[in-house]
């Protein structure tokens, strides 16, 4: 998905020169066409991502977009206060990208896991946050995202994600996107775990259970209509997020069932638990471990709507 | 130099106030750097009171955001703003924040939290290139803002980037929140620490009116570097029994003594 991400900027950029990229010594391998065709426009502050942060704000402000770019908690929480301050409160015009949302990189451990970012970035005012799920999201969420003029967290996944869409979809920021519709149980996932929400809708409906799935590609402004729709016209909602169980797409959907007196019959949050994820393995052995799995989501779907 | 002189006044006396009015603190940062305040919106900064988002105005920001009351002291004598704004400082519902604020006319950037200015000055400096323009972009900067990692880590790259249309005041009064500077980091050899890290740096007396001229109105003092410039300042400045004092940095001046030591300012020379 880090590919597609690179290579769709590089074509928007060609065409927009506000555009400039500030990294802090992370893009091996994906970021040189950016650099060898705007040097201009690119800028590598070394492993320094609060002055990254600080210096892509200070671009901004003079009526340029700057995009920060690194894997997993670099570009996000090392630097949080000057996304608060400088980007936030300035409503700069700056797009935090990170590679590796979840845990994309599995076997390096806990500092490159990113697992509280969605419900830290979503609580900054001004903040607009995305979860793209494949790369027909990620093509058009970095469209959208150099189209909107403001803050912007972009939760990028990592790379060989199989497609979730059949084809380029109509990525409105704030507008979910229905994968597949469906009538017990409406499930609601943010990112490239949707795959494994696909397959485990697949396996339910070998066995008769009807599911509606969403991309919930936009956490904030989250779309209410689609709680709302899906509250009153199926048999539940389901949400399942590669994030700490605190404060994610969950939390995000709960908000509006609480806020607009919804009753789903049935309301269930299938999350990574709220620990320090230390186990060694790849992205789909730890999803495995922690009943997300297209097996284990299944599972828990089966056990939340017969309970 | 006699309208800088009079401008440093006017802004000790409105800071001595403004703090009295607010029951706020740091009036000893104010004080301290008064004088460069006065010479910068005075004689150097090409900045329009009447057009303050002028495309090619030069850039200030100020890193030490809670001085901020001197630079709202500045733009209300430049006007940019209402003079009875000032006396709301700090007040309910007032006009002007604590920390300097980017929603008044004539502040570029919001700071309170230190670490942030250089950072953000390097990216404008940055886009001033891009932009082929001749603007200058200056940050102020203090002893508690020079112990941060992010103004570090930004003057490793301003000096990698050779923004030369980049200048760093520290107003080097080395007291601090807790203590004097020496006691809490020990910034020793600022200039030659500067120097070593890629910059042109000079150190100039931060009172003396004709040293700061001859320091901001030469920029950049070296090309192909950005300029470091150290000022020797004293810390509340201004009132004798609070110089180089920490407590300064939490005091008002109450409301007994404060025609006094304002008849004390205004009878300098």
């Amino acid at each position: 998905m880090r590919a597609v991400f690179n290579k769709t900027l590089l074509e928007i950029a060609k065409k927009d020169p506000r555009i400039h990229m500030v990294l802090a010594d992370i893009g091996y391998g994906e970021i040189e066409p950016f650099r060898d065709a705007f040097p201009d426009r690119y800028y590598n502050v070394g492993v320094a991502e609060q002055n990254m942060t600080g210096v892509a704000c200070g671009i901004a402000m003079e009526g340029n977009i700057s995009i920060t770019y690194s894997i997993a908690n670099f570009p996000t929480l090392r630097c949080l206060e000057q996304i608060r301050n400088d980007v936030c409160y300035h409503n700069a015009n700056v797009k935090i990208v990170i590679i590796g949302g979840g845990v994309s990189y599995g076997p390096l451990g806990m500092s490159h896991h990113s697992t509280e970012d969605i419900a830290i970035m979503r609580a900054l005012p001004n903040m607009v946050v995305v979860v793209p799920c494949d790369n027909y999201e990620a093509v058009a969420a970095t469209h959208a995202m150099i189209e909107y003029d403001g803050p912007l967290y972009y939760r990028c996944g990592y790379k060989g994600e199989k497609d979730i869409h059949s084809g380029p979809v109509d990525f409105k920021i704030g507008k979910a996107i229905t994968v597949r519709e469906g009538s017990d149980v409406t499930l609601m996932f943010a990112g490239p775990v949707g795959l494994n929400v696909v397959h485990a809708a697949d396996i339910l409906a070998k066995e008769g259970i009807s599911c509606r799935i969403v991309s919930m590609h936009t956490i904030k402004p989250i779309d209410k209509e689609a709680i709302i729709d899906a509250s009153k016209n199926t048999g539940g909602i389901i949400t399942i997020e590669e994030h700490n169980l605190s404060g994610g797409l969950g939390g995000a959907v709960s908000e509006v069932i609480c806020d607009e007196h919804l009753s789903p019959k049935v309301f269930k949050r299938i999350a990574l638990p709220d620990v320090n994820v230390a186990l060694i393995g790849h992205q789909e052995w730890i999803r495995d471990q922690f009943g997300m799995s297209a097996e284990g989501i299944a599972k828990q779907i089966k056990e939340a709507i017969q309970k | 130099m006699e309208n800088c002189k009079k401008l440093a006044k006017q802004i000790r006396i409105d800071s001595i106030r403004m703090t009295n009015n607010g029951k706020s603190g740091h009036v000893g940062s104010m004080l301290s750097m008064a004088d460069m305040i006065a010479v910068l919106y005075e004689k150097i900064l090409n900045v329009d009171p009447k057009n303050p988002k002028m495309p090619d105005r030069d850039r200030f920001v100020l890193s030490k955001g809670h001085a901020g009351a001197a630079v709202y002291s500045a733009l209300a004598n430049k006007g940019f703003i209402p003079r009875d704004w000032l006396m709301t400082y700090y007040c309910d519902n007032g006009k002007l924040m604590g920390h300097i604020s980017h929603k008044v006319p004539g502040v570029e950037f919001s700071t309170g939290s230190l670490g942030h200015g250089l950072p953000v000055a390097v990216g404008m400096a940055i886009a001033a290139r891009y932009a082929k323009s001749d603007r200058r972009i200056i940050c102020m900067s203090s002893d508690g803002d020079m112990n941060e990692g992010s103004t570090w880590e930004a003057i490793m790259f301003a000096a990698q980037e050779k923004l030369s249309n980049l200048t760093l005041v520290i107003d080097y009064n080395q007291v601090q929140a807790l203590g004097h500077s020496e006691e809490v980091i020990d910034l020793r050899d600022l200039k030659a620490k500067l120097e070593n890290f890629g910059w042109s740096a000079c150190e100039i007396d931060g009172h003396n009116l004709d040293e700061i001229y001859a320091s901001f109105s030469s920029l950049p003092h070296k090309e192909g570097k950005p300029t470091a410039i150290i000022a020797h300042t004293i810390k509340c400045k201004g009132i004798p029994a609070l110089e180089d004092t920490v407590k300064s940095h939490y005091r008002f001046i109450p409301d007994e003594d404060i025609e006094q030591v304002i008849k004390k300012i205004e009878e300098e020379e």
